[in-house]
Parts: C-alpha cells; structure tokens; sequence
C-alpha cells in the first residue's frame, strides 16, 4: 500500500505522505482489538469493560502460529509437540480409519453417551434435591454433609471404589461422572432457591398463594438462572471426569483414545484427543449460555 | 365495611447471633378505621416495618393480637380462647394488598402479567383475570406499557405496577412500607398524588410508612409517629391536607400553606426531641 502509494506521488509530497500514512494504517490495524464504543462513565467505572472477541482470536491464532514455528523448526521434537498438521492428519486417519479398533467418531459418540447420560441423570435428581434442600430444612440437613464431603475428592480417589461396587462395565463409568455432576449441579440449585428476595414471597402471600404455589411460581421460576449457571459448571465437571472414567476398562472412548495412545506415546493423537474433547465442551457451553440468554432474559437486572 | 384493629401488641426479636432480644414493639393499640389513610411515620428502626408485617400476618406477635373485621390476621384474640384458635388465624391473605419498595415484581412476566398475577393464582381464567389487571394499569396510567417487560421500567413505573397489582385482587387495604423511598423527588410527587386518587377511587383503607415528614403531611388523613427503642406510638394527629389537594388539585399550594408548614415545624420537632431524648436516626 505506502509502495503505491509513494509511486503515484510526486517527489516533493513524498515525504509528508508516508510518515502520516503509516501509523495510520498501523492504527486502524490494532483498532480491531478496541474496547468498542466507549461508555458513559467507562473510564472511571468497573474495570475490564468493552469487547474482548478480537483479542482472543488474536491470542489463538499466536498460540497455533507459534505451534507451528517450534514444530517446523524442530526445537521440540516431535514425540512431546507433534505439528499441527500431523495433528489434523492424524485426526483423518483416525476419523476415517479408526485407533484402537474404532473411528473417531464412535469415540467421540461412546464418550458422549457416557457424559450425557450422567448429565441428564443428574439433572433429573441434583435440580430437585438441591431444590428440596433450600426450601427444607430436614432435607439440607441429610444432603449437606454427604454433598460437601465428598464434593472436594477428586474423582480419581474414589474411582477403585465404585469399581469394586459397580465392576468395570458402563454403569461405574457413567456413576463416576454423574457423581463429579452432582455435587455443583445440586449446590447452584439450592443457592438459586436461597437467592430469592423475601419481598417476593411475601408478595405472592398477601395475593392469596399457598405455600404450593410460592414454591412453584416464585422460588422455583427464580432459582432459574443458578440452575442453568450449575447445568454449565456441572457439564464442564463431567468432561473433566470423563478421561479417569475411560481408564479402567473401555473398549472406546476419547478418554480411553488419549490414555491409549500415550501408552504407545503417540503424542499426536493426544493433543488431537485433547483438541475434540475441548472442542465439545465448547461448544455445549455455548448452546448452554444462548439457552440461559433464551430462558433467563431478566438475569442480572 | 369492616376496621383493622391492632390490641395490646409488642413484638420481642430474639438477639442476633447471641446479641441483646430487640423490642421492636411495644404496646401498640390503634385502629384503622374503613376509607382512612393512615401513615406512620418514624426514624429508621423505630418498628414501622415491624408493624406492617404484622398487619400483613408476615409475622406473629409476641403479645396481643390483630384483626380485620370478623377475621383474625395474627395473634390470640383473647375473646376467642376455648375455640379452635389455630383455625382462625389467617396470616396472609388477599384481602391485605402489599407494595414494596422494590424487588418485589416478578421479572419473568411483562407488566399486564404481573398486575394479573394474583388473579392467575385464585384460578380466575386467562381472559378475565387480563381484562381485570388492565382496568387496574389504566388507573396507574400503564394503559400503554401492557407488553413492556418489568425490568426495563423506570423505578417510578414499576411503583406503578405494583400499585396496580396489589389492587387487582380487591383487597380491602393497601399496606405500603416505604412505596415512594427509592425514586427521585419529582417522580415522588407525582406518585404521592396518584395514590391519592387511587383512594379517593376506591375508597381503600391505606397504611403507608414514610420517613419523609412532608410526604406524610400530604398524605395522611391520620399520621401517627413513631419512636424507637422500644417502638411504640407516641403521637397522633388527624389531618386534612389530603383533602383539600384532592378538591383544589394543587399539591405546591397545599405544601406551603401556613397550617401545612405549622404542623411540619411541630412535626420535625418531635421527631428530633425523640432524637435528643436518646432515640436517634440509624
Ligand atoms: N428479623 C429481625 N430480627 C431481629 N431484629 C430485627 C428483625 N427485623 C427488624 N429488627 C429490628 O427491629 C427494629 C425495628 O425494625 P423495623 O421494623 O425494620 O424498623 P423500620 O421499618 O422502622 O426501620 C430494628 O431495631 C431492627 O434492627
Ligand atoms: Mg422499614
């Protein structure tokens, strides 16, 4: 561009145009990464507003690019940092050929069989227990301590012994996550029903409710949001869980993919393994977040 | 027509975490006569809440009792003892409308919604319990904003559609603690003088809780003030300036007429006594 720009310019401008020229482009380049329209009161008010979407498709894209580098120039070898394209060429040969006697895409779908299950098993029974503890005492009374004890195990701790209760078929698999499921699920629950404002329930008295309907209509509709925010932390949980699930005794799985290629050092099927699991955790938990904007408008206000 | 009358009450609130029990109230004995307004009015922490809950049957006394009409809202009523007393002893019910100061709307549902809500929970069907609500939102000039969601409304509005919700149900009194506490001055005075009309509509009893001396001045047909420490009632007076604004239309003309600004002095001159004698501003 300040070629062209120089060649079509007669001798004696030459010198004004460039220098001004330059930062200008330079400017409107790193424009992209602005915080947008500036905010009455932005620049003294909270810290950290405006947009942020620029910025972090800039830092991927760094990270990538400099994967790249380091592979091409070979300053890590290849069995600890594959290149990205053995990467994507070992997720073709995986999608179409399969690894450990499956495709990728049965791995992907046996371990999503398995996260969702448990995910729906313990929406069915967190939510309404959670629910039960805010609005009963006797019921927080019996699932606090059970809840908050086992809550901070790592999941790996207790593994043996849901194997040796269960055996090592799909039940103790799916029970182990449902169980790092769980505990946040049922918490976000109960603290959505606690975060009810009392003006409500008392307003919804004095028109006549009963005790039925102040549960259903106000708590219930009002914890909303914190169920909704403990679907998302309670979803993540489960993908965290899902790989020490797939370690004992699965045929297939992402988990087991990733544990089994490491055992033959594969590296590159590990970092793709680790690429399609993060992948789809992503992208639930956008589904999740354009739900919560779906169902919860008057969060927050 | 039937009265509200408060016997004998006191209410003892057991120390939080291990402090002092607090006498919220002591010794309370009035009436609310049908089609008075009546406002209390008080420093804060003097019981003015306390009372209003009482009255809504939020919450038991620790002494005395409460009625309304034939009804008993909370407390033993002494006359009835022998009788199945559990039975009679109502709580909260339609027939007591309250309005908030905030955070009482039910943000899931748009402004006809909420004025309709308590209709919705009677079981009354879809089409008249929204024709009914939209009579209500015209009375509080909402007539336009049926589909807008509560959420997006000025402070001031949505006042208004908790005015109008409460009234929806026909309730035989309004309780407000504090309606026109959160918003701005001139918002505050248009509001005061809706709630004026709305009385003089529907004939309502009202108990409205302020701690602005002016307000209540405006307001009441009857003001009683409030002390703390115990709470209790120390003064009462029967005023008219409600009246005349509703016949002369001119809330500024009213506001500084002599009487108006004789009784504010006398007013403020209590309330800072209480102050001197100990009681004193939270
Ligand atoms: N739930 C409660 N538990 C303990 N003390 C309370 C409670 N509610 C109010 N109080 C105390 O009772 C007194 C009266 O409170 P309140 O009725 O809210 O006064 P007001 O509405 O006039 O400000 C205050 O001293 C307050 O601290
Ligand atoms: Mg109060």
């Amino acid at each position: 561009m300040n070629q062209t720009t120089a060649a079509t310019t007669p001798v004696n401008a030459k010198v004004s145009i460039n220098p001004v020229a330059t930062p200008s482009i330079l400017k409107r380049c790193l424009s992209v990464f602005a915080a947008g329209p500036v905010k009455p009161g932005e620049s003294y008010g909270a810290p950290g507003q405006g947009k942020s979407l620029a910025i972090s498709l800039f830092t991927t894209a760094l990270l990538i690019g400099l994967w790249y580098i380091a592979t091409y120039f070979q300053w890590v070898k290849p069995l600890f940092l594959p290149s990205p394209g053995a990467v994507v060429m070992r997720f073709w040969e995986v999608a179409t050929e399969g690894f450990a006697n499956a495709t990728l895409l049965e791995h992907t779908g046996w371990s999503m069989m398995r996260v969702f299950s448990a995910f729906l098993l313990a929406l069915v029974t967190a939510v309404p227990i959670g629910i039960f503890m805010g609005v009963n005492r006797i019921a927080r009374g019996i699932f606090d301590p059970i809840i908050e004890f086992y809550r901070p195990l790592p999941p790996l701790a207790y593994l043996p012994l849901v194997i040796i209760w269960l055996g090592i078929g799909e039940v103790s698999k799916i029970v182990l996550i449902y169980l790092a499921i769980f505990a946040p699920m049922a918490l976000s629950a109960r603290a959505g029903v606690k975060s009810v404002a009392m003006e409500q329930i008392h307003a919804a008295y004095s028109m006549g409710a009963s005790r039925w309907q102040v549960i259903r209509q106000i708590i219930l509709i009002n914890a909303l949001p914190e169920i909704l925010t403990g679907m998302r932390i309670g979803i993540g949980f489960g993908w965290t869980t899902l790989v020490a699930a797939e370690m004992v005794a699965a045929q297939a799985g992402l988990g087991f993919m990733v544990l089994n290629a490491a055992e033959f050092l594969v590296t590159d099927i590990v970092i793709m393994g680790i690429i399609v699991i993060g992948i789809i955790a992503y992208l639930f938990d956008m589904l999740m977040r354009y739900l919560e904007k779906k169902l919860v408008p008057w969060k927050g206000r | 027509m039937s009265r509200l009358q408060i016997r004998d009450v006191s209410v003892l609130y057991p120390g939080v975490n291990g402090g002092e029990a607090v006498t919220a109230l002591s010794g309370i004995n009035f009436n609310i006569e049908p089609g008075e307004f009546v406002v209390a009015l008080g420093a804060s922490g003097c019981g003015k809440t306390t009372l209003l809950n009482l009255m809504a049957g939020f919450i038991q006394p620790s002494e005395g009792y409460l009625t309304l009409g034939e009804s008993s809202i909370a407390g033993l009523p002494r006359v009835a003892c022998g009788l199945d007393l559990k039975d009679q002893i109502s709580g909260p019910g339609k027939d007591r409308g309250v309005v908030f100061q905030k955070h009482a709307l039910l943000p899931w549902l748009n402004v006809l919604e909420n004025a309709a809500f308590g209709l919705k929970l009677q079981g009354v069907g879809e089409s008249e319990r929204k024709a009914r609500a939209a009579e209500y939102l015209k009375l509080v000039g909402l007539e336009d904003f049926h589909n807008h969601p509560v959420y997006q409304l000025s402070g001031g509005m949505q006042q208004r559609v908790g005015i109008a919700r409460a009234l929806t149900n026909d309730p035989q009194m309004l309780l407000l603690d504090e309606p026109l506490g959160a918003l701005d001055a001139l918002t505050r005075e248009v509001l005061q003088e809706l709630l004026l009309d709305v009385w003089l509509e529907t004939k309502k009893m009202m108990f409205f809780i302020t701690h602005s001396v002016e307000e209540a001045l405006f307001m009441a047909s009857r003001l009683i003030i409030m002390s703390p420490r115990p709470g209790r009632i120390t003064h009462e007076f029967p005023l008219e300036f409600n009246k005349i604004f509703l016949e002369n239309r001119d809330a500024r003309k009213v506001k500084s007429m002599p009487e108006f600004i004789a009784m504010r002095e006398k007013v403020l001159g209590i309330i800072h006594g209480d102050e001197a004698a100990g009681g004193g501003l939270h």
